[in-house]
């Protein structure tokens, strides 16, 4: 079995602190590390990989220090990494970075492609579903959990939906969108951080991926943001500080003037 | 593509099991907006078996039209049937402006439908506008973890399509009296492409699950309510103000309470009357989901807690002494 996992790196959102002054936003001094559902994806790859041998590739499109978390994925087990680089892939929206992906994969052997559900620097989990339909190959996305029958090559599947779960079952070739949540993924072990270095990451330009200009970077993009801007908070209201008894008091007098109560 | 040709808000109105789902009818609110804005019709998206029958509560929520696909393709959903189906709606009717709920069902069909119709997606949309001079339509979104709002436009391609959270958008008071027409739409179908994901089977979670984005009130807790003892309390001031119980992403991590509990950027959207918010600092990813609450009441020890930035009312003090004590007061209101 070969397994091609999509990852990406991002900031790590949760440590991105906004300038009080400018409004904008603070990058500097933010790690940047692969994405969690990316890296829960890895985890499935790797389990695959355990039980049946399976073949795990790791493909990123990114800038160049986004070696970075295929040094990573090298060190946690996996066998082949490319980092998909250049400035033509630049300014994509999620189409045109599906599109490109796609074009990579579409030069490769596979009989599962896993990605992320969603990254956290965007939260749309669509690129997985938009390689799918750029590849014509089916796909289920929200993956909690995966199961392998060689003799059949079907995948059985887990879907989470908000209202409970759905088991769904499809032949190779196929691709699944994981959870972060679904999986413990694994450490980097000592003698694969050594040997990850010794490895070679392969770089791809556009020329290696035959998708069309138009298809790719900024020109592929159908959408482009008019603007961004800090968000604004509605101006605070007034806060007390002083005893339970005069608190309630507070509360109550102010639910009763807004009709709450 | 010529531009021109595109026109109308279409709404994919989401059911499940037959019913239809509360984010169609804020999304045909929303379309509402942007089609009276446009001077457009709203059309809405009904893909199911069996459905015909409820196709004008979708009108009575604000459509003009119901293109109802019924076909035992579409009972459940797969992404292939569906993604077919609306793409097949596009390349027919042309809309110019599509909009889809980001559930786990719109969250995995939008981005089929953009890649087989090659246009924009703007994913979980918070703000949908017109803009006056230019008739542009505007989506905004939240972006790094709700640390930035980006506006997107998609220009130059059609439809131009948003999923938007479900509790984001209010629907309209529904209008039986209102005129609309119900058109059935004969999708075909590839049997060999459609049949490539099998159902094997479909489980609701036994748990009953409260949809806190439909409460009125929400008493939420954050770490400092700090376990399942602390939580009664809040439980029980919520049943005194006729409302739901939710919580911070801390106390779900924890265990203490469920997910489908959850507010802000990774559980859900809420704007209740009353979100009175008891021991939660509030993290920025905790407001993205709760600050569009119409009125905000905030109880920290911790006075320099960001969440009496947005709070209305803001009391620094302990909230295992006053939850108890409100809760109390308001009984004794009630005699």
């Amino acid at each position: 079995m070969k397994i091609v996992v999509c990852i990406k790196q991002v900031p790590d959102t949760t440590e991105v602190k906004i300038n009080p002054q400018t409004g904008t936003l603070i990058r500097e001094g933010v790690p940047s590390i692969m994405n969690p559902d990316d890296k829960g994806g890895l985890e499935f790859a790797l389990q695959l990989k355990d039980k049946y041998g399976a073949h795990v590739t790791v493909i990123t499109m990114g800038l160049p220090q986004a070696e970075a978390i295929l040094r990573e994925a090298l060190a946690m087990g996996v066998d082949r990494a490319i980092l998909l680089t250049d400035r033509k892939l630049g300014g994509a929206d999620t189409l045109a970075t599906s599109s490109a992906i796609a074009g990579a994969l579409r030069t490769m052997d596979f009989d599962l492609i896993i990605t992320g559900r969603q990254a956290i620097d965007g939260d749309t989990a669509q690129v997985g579903p938009q390689i799918a339909e750029h590849l014509d190959l089916p796909q289920v996305s929200y993956m909690e959990d995966l199961q392998y029958d060689e003799a059949t090559k079907t995948f059985t599947i887990r879907k989470q939906m908000e209202d409970g779960y759905q088991i769904l079952q499809m032949q190779a070739p196929c691709v699944v969108t994981a959870l972060a949540s679904a999986v413990q993924p694994r450490y980097m072990t000592v003698s694969g951080i050594v040997t990850a270095y010794d490895k070679e990451v392969e770089v791809w330009g556009a020329d290696r991926i035959n998708v069309p200009e138009d298809r790719i970077g900024k020109a592929g993009s159908p959408t482009s943001v008019f603007k961004s801007f800090p968000k604004q908070l509605k101006p605070a209201g007034e806060t007390f500080e002083v005893s339970p008894e005069e608190a309630v008091e507070l509360i109550v007098n102010k639910l009763k003037e807004k009709h709450i109560i | 593509m010529n531009l021109a040709e595109y026109k109308d808000v279409y709404v994919f109105a989401e059911q499940r099991d037959g019913k239809i789902q509360n984010v169609a009818l804020e999304l045909l609110g929303k379309a509402r907006e942007l089609a009276d804005a446009l001077g457009e019709k709203v059309v809405a998206i009904f893909l199911g078996k069996n459905i015909k029958d409820q196709a004008q509560s979708l009108i009575a929520a604000g459509a003009d039209k119901v293109l109802v696909c019924d076909d035992s393709h579409l009972e459940t959903y797969l992404t292939e049937p569906y993604t077919e189906a609306i793409t097949q709606i596009i390349k027919e009717f042309k809309p110019s402006i599509l909009l889809i709920g980001a559930t786990t069902i719109g969250r995995d069909l939008g981005p089929r439908v953009s890649a087989r119709n090659v246009t924009g997606l703007t994913a979980d949309a918070t703000k949908l506008e017109i803009s006056e001079e230019e008739k542009e339509f505007r989506m905004t979104r939240p972006a790094f973890g709700g640390n930035l709002m980006a506006t997107i436009l998609c220009k130059n391609h059609r439809p131009q399509m948003s999923t938007v959270r479900p509790g984001v958008m209010q629907k309209l008071t529904p209008d039986a009296s209102r005129k609309g027409e119900i058109v059935d739409y004969k999708v075909n179908f590839d049997d060999a492409k459609i049949s490539r994901v099998k159902i094997v089977k479909t489980v609701k979670e036994e748990k009953v699950i409260t949809d806190i984005s439909q409460a009125k009130i929400l008493v939420s807790g954050g770490r400092g309510v700090g376990s399942k003892e602390g939580f009664a309390k809040l439980e029980a001031l919520a049943k005194e103000l006729g409302g739901e119980v939710s919580s911070s992403r801390a106390m779900v991590d924890a265990g203490v309470m469920d997910a489908s509990r959850q507010v802000g950027q990774t559980g859900k959207t809420v704007r209740p009357n009353l979100y009175m918010a008891c021991g939660i600092s509030g993290a920025i990813q905790h407001l993205a989901g709760m600050e569009e609450s119409e009125f905000i009441v905030a109880i920290n020890k911790d006075k320099y807690a960001p969440i009496f930035n947005v709070a209305d009312l803001g009391i620094v003090g302990d909230l295992h002494k006053i939850v108890p004590m409100l809760t109390e007061r308001l009984k004794t209101m009630q005699k």
